[in-house]
């Protein structure tokens, strides 16, 4: 019996003009929580698929209890119990969460269905790995968190003892995150081994015991967590020192650039404002970031004032202009610049190439457009010289569709475009979500220049530390109202958090006065 | 560069497979119903476009009103919208260009312009209905695709009768030439200039049309791919959201890309009925014309240049077909025509095929690059060796 339950050994996979994954080695052992860190476009995700049966390798073999195994398809895998959560969750939208549960492994009697016995079997799961999930809401009603126990109870249900988890924390909250740690290491307690894939240092540090480290497709190695340090595998995880903190001269506020008065947001099918009454200022100079949980207001703040939602009441101005009613090109040629949350759904068209997304906000203007045509030698010079600027990475440089290109150099095509527009009032929201810390810092790095360079910047983030370490002042946002206003050098991360979630709030006046 | 080079590629491959394919499957069914002339009537469907200047006009003849059908529902495809109602449009289009010709006596080129007009009010209405009303546009056109047929159908019975109550009787024969091609005697500028051509194949079905066609295909070729038109268009097609986000007036982009379908559906009808050769008769059916712009556009994966050799092959088939009478019946050879154009709609699945296959070997090529430099590499290493 080999001490190793999987053992991908010397795994190569190529795509065409790439090596996702050069002779890399992993070796699972049993009970034991194993993460998998590298940055984006590192290769983790290959590797996993490869595993799971999505890819075939051109090289290495794959074993189980030292046993050579073919895995040709996720079924192979599923039979050597080896079961993933995807990033993006694989369920059927209007079915039921049993439903989604059981489906493919369906028991039947006669042709007919037997949910009976497995509604049994997901309750007793669900309350044995304090999994709460309702059998029979759909999918489509209940949020991301619970989405998510589905995905895991499906692992159960099929009884998988690998549990594959493709960062899993990417859409949790704080609070969500630290339950899913505790589950996971139930689950390594009861002899299941677990692959995490994530690039989240702290999150490796706290829960994995031992981690494998990738760049650029080549394992850099694996070391027991209990000897490392976060600078350690951050080191090998991006090939040089990475600064955690980031280097802040103090902030110089000039005169406002945005303002909001009494901003009220409604929503259509129930009676409370989505957006009630919200009132602030950024100053050109500033960065004011915007604290909350998931679901409280920011996404329909951002849209109204953006352009895309349109608000109940209220007003909102950049500088001394009116834009309450004016529409998104409006706004834009304002000097409003927006990079938005989802970047899939609004910020890229995922089909164009890069260069043609580069000039989405800006190609009616004359550098890309003559007579109604557009300048094409315009626009490939201005995508090299972004892409040089910005260090966006592509396979085939400017003809390059979006969609092929990971996550991290999609997100910063986008900063490089909103920010080449030399905004005045940038609003960022999750301008990080889901990066590498190469990334993440990069970017951060771009959001200080633009606010040093006299840019007034809003920043909504759901991550607590991004608000903290790059804003100047952080209001805090709750069930559609801003509860408290605090200069971001004296915050700490409980006091937010009390007023994230509600347990305490400034009075109006407070928030007003400063 | 090099990868844009192979999704055009991928994409004329895939629609040969499915060509090829079709041809095999419609040789078989040529066997099974009657082996004897199976194989001379399949060289017949394959030549005959080719074995008289006759036929070959009839190919062109038949395709421009295909290929102006086929941009229409193309054009549609590339912003996002399927516009199933090109046949209406098609029909409107042909009526507004009969009555521009015969009942006002204006030249054929304000017919065509009529006819664009006709069938830019059949496209704008379930444009208008998507944008404003989100109103699914198939279901709308196909609604619409009725109400022109019947509106057309009705006015045509009726207008000698409501045009001697406005203008006194003297229309009335004129109306009645609507219906019949000799309205070319009422008006001698109302057909389509045949430029000697008809000289020069020896057939009247030859007129200018089909490279009026060609040449509206290559401008719709340029709007999509140069103008910043064309690109809002796209990008309203790929992703309505990221356009909004843009600031890219998504409604206005829908309604004018319904209406603009609508009129190059509409110039069809107009190319079509303003030959000469062709009669406009009330039927209670819709025009399979219109239909059959969509596999037009399948096998054409929605790209203006490649509808103009889908549109002139589904032409070129058709007239073959033709020839396969009378050993077999007239059924068969739609039979024929409806596999390639069903499998024209595998098109999409063969094209994952292709870029499979294709990326296999070029990863192969990779391999061998890497074998190449690790080996130039071994033979470095080793001179050091021995040195």
């Amino acid at each position: 019996m080999s001490e190793f339950v999987i053992e991908m050994l010397n795994i190569t996979k190529k795509f065409p003009g790439i090596i996702a994954n050069d002779d890399v080695t992993l070796q699972l052992k049993k009970g034991e929580i194993h993460a998998l860190l590298g940055e984006n476009g590192a290769g983790k995700s290959t590797l996993m698929s490869v595993l799971f049966g999505l890819y075939k390798p051109e090289g290495g073999v794959i074993k189980k209890d030292g046993q050579v195994v073919q895995i040709n398809d996720p079924n192979d895998a599923n039979r050597l119990n080896i079961g993933m959560v995807h990033q993006h969750f694989k369920l059927v939208e209007v079915f039921t969460v049993l439903d989604n549960i059981i489906l493919g492994a369906e028991e039947t009697k006669h042709g007919f269905l037997q949910k009976k016995e497995a509604r049994a079997k997901v309750m007793q799961l669900s309350e044995k790995y304090g999994l709460q999930v309702d059998p029979d809401a759909l999918i489509e009603e209940i949020g991301v968190g619970m989405q998510q126990r589905v995905e895991i109870l499906k692992m159960l249900f099929r009884e998988n003892d690998i549990l594959i988890f493709d960062e899993p924390t990417a859409v949790l909250t704080p609070q969500e995150i630290s339950e899913l740690m505790q589950i996971m290491r139930n689950f390594a307690q009861e002899g299941k081994s677990i692959l995490f894939i994530t690039h989240k240092l702290n999150e490796i540090m706290a829960v994995a015991d031992r981690v494998t480290v990738l760049r650029k497709g080549k394992g850099i190695g694996t070391v027991n967590v209990a000897d490392t340090t976060v600078d350690e595998l951050a080191e090998m995880m991006v090939g040089r020192k990475i600064n955690f903190t980031l280097d802040k001269a103090p902030a110089t506020p000039g005169d406002p650039a945005l303002t909001v008065q009494n901003l009220v947001v409604g929503d259509k099918h129930h009676a409370k404002k989505k957006v009630n009454n919200v009132s602030f200022t950024v100053h050109k100079g500033e960065i004011v970031g915007i604290a909350g949980i998931d679901g409280n207001g920011q996404s329909d703040l951002v849209y109204a004032l953006t352009g895309l939602m349109k608000p109940e009441s209220g007003a909102i101005y950049i500088g001394d202009h009116d834009i309450t009613h004016m529409d998104v090109r409006g706004r834009n040629d304002l000097g409003l610049a927006h990079i938005p949350e989802d970047r899939h759904k609004y910020g890229l068209v995922l089909d164009y190439t890069l260069a043609e997304n580069l000039i989405l906000k800006n190609y009616y203007t004359p550098s890309f457009q003559h007579a109604g045509f557009l300048r094409f030698d315009e626009m490939y010079r201005y995508c090299d010289d972004l892409s040089k600027r910005f260090d966006i990475r592509s396979s085939q440089g400017s003809a390059t569709i979006v969609r092929s290109m990971s996550g991290g150099n999609q997100q910063k095509a986008i900063v490089a475009r909103e920010l080449s527009l030399q905004p005045d009032v940038i609003i960022a929201m999750q301008p990080t979500r889901g990066l590498d810390v190469g990334a993440i810092e990069y970017i951060h790095k771009q959001i200080l220049a633009a606010r040093d360079d006299q840019k007034a910047v809003l920043l909504v983030s759901l991550e607590l530390d991004e608000v903290m370490s790059v804003s100047d002042r952080i209001l805090v946002m709750f069930e559609g109202e801003i509860v408290a206003e605090i200069d971001a050098k004296s915050a700490t991360a409980q006091e937010l958090g009390l007023y994230m979630s509600g347990a305490n709030r400034q009075s109006r006046m407070e928030v007003e006065q400063q | 560069m090099k990868h844009k080079y192979h999704k055009g590629l991928i994409n004329g491959m895939a629609s040969l497979i499915s060509i090829v394919m079709g041809l095999v499957f419609g040789f078989a069914l040529l066997l099974i119903f009657n082996p004897r002339y199976a194989l001379p009537g399949f060289g017949n469907l394959m030549s005959a476009g080719f074995t008289s200047s006759e036929k070959l006009a009839k190919v062109f003849y038949q395709s421009a009103p295909l290929l102006m059908t086929g941009l229409s529902v193309a054009f549609a495809f590339k912003t996002g919208l399927f516009n199933i109602g090109a046949t209406g449009q098609y029909t409107l289009g042909a009526f507004f260009s009969l009555v521009a010709v015969v009942q006002f006596r204006l030249p054929w080129w304000a017919g065509i312009l009529l006819a664009m007009v006709g069938g830019a009010v059949m496209g704008f209405i379930p444009g208008v209905c998507k944008a404003l009303f989100n109103v699914n546009e198939v279901i709308t056109s196909i609604m619409f695709n009725w109400i022109s047929l019947f509106v057309v159908n009705l006015s045509i019975n009726n207008m000698p009768l409501l045009l001697a109550n406005a203008w006194g009787a003297i229309n009335k024969d004129r109306t009645a030439a609507l219906t019949s091609p000799k309205f070319v005697a009422y008006n001698p500028n109302a057909t389509i200039p045949k430029a000697g051509l008809d000289q020069l194949l020896g057939s009247n079905y030859m007129n200018i049309a089909v490279f009026i066609a060609i040449l509206i295909a290559l401008i719709i070729w340029l709007v999509m791919n140069r103008t910043t038109f064309g690109y809002e268009l796209k990008a309203c097609g790929y992703n309505r959201f990221a356009s909004d986000y843009a600031g890219i007036n998504a409604k206005r982009n829908i309604i004018l890309s319904m209406t603009i379908a609508g009129a190059l559906a509409g110039i069809g009808g107009g190319l079509y009925y303003l030959s000469g050769t062709a009669q406009y008769t009330i039927v209670k059916s819709l025009l399979a014309m219109g239909f059959n712009g969509i596999p037009v556009a399948l096998l054409a994966s929605s790209n203006p240049l490649g509808t103009i050799f889908s549109a002139l092959f589904i032409s070129f088939i058709q007239v073959g077909g033709d020839l396969l009478q009378p050993e077999y019946s007239r059924e068969i050879i739609d039979i024929i025509i409806s596999v390639i154009i069903y499998l024209s709609a595998f098109a999409l699945l063969m094209r994952g095929w292709i870029s499979k296959l294709l990326m296999r070997n070029q990863t192969e090529n990779v391999n061998e690059e890497l074998d190449d430099s690790s080996a130039s590499d071994d033979a470095a290493e080793s001179e050091e060796s021995a040195k």
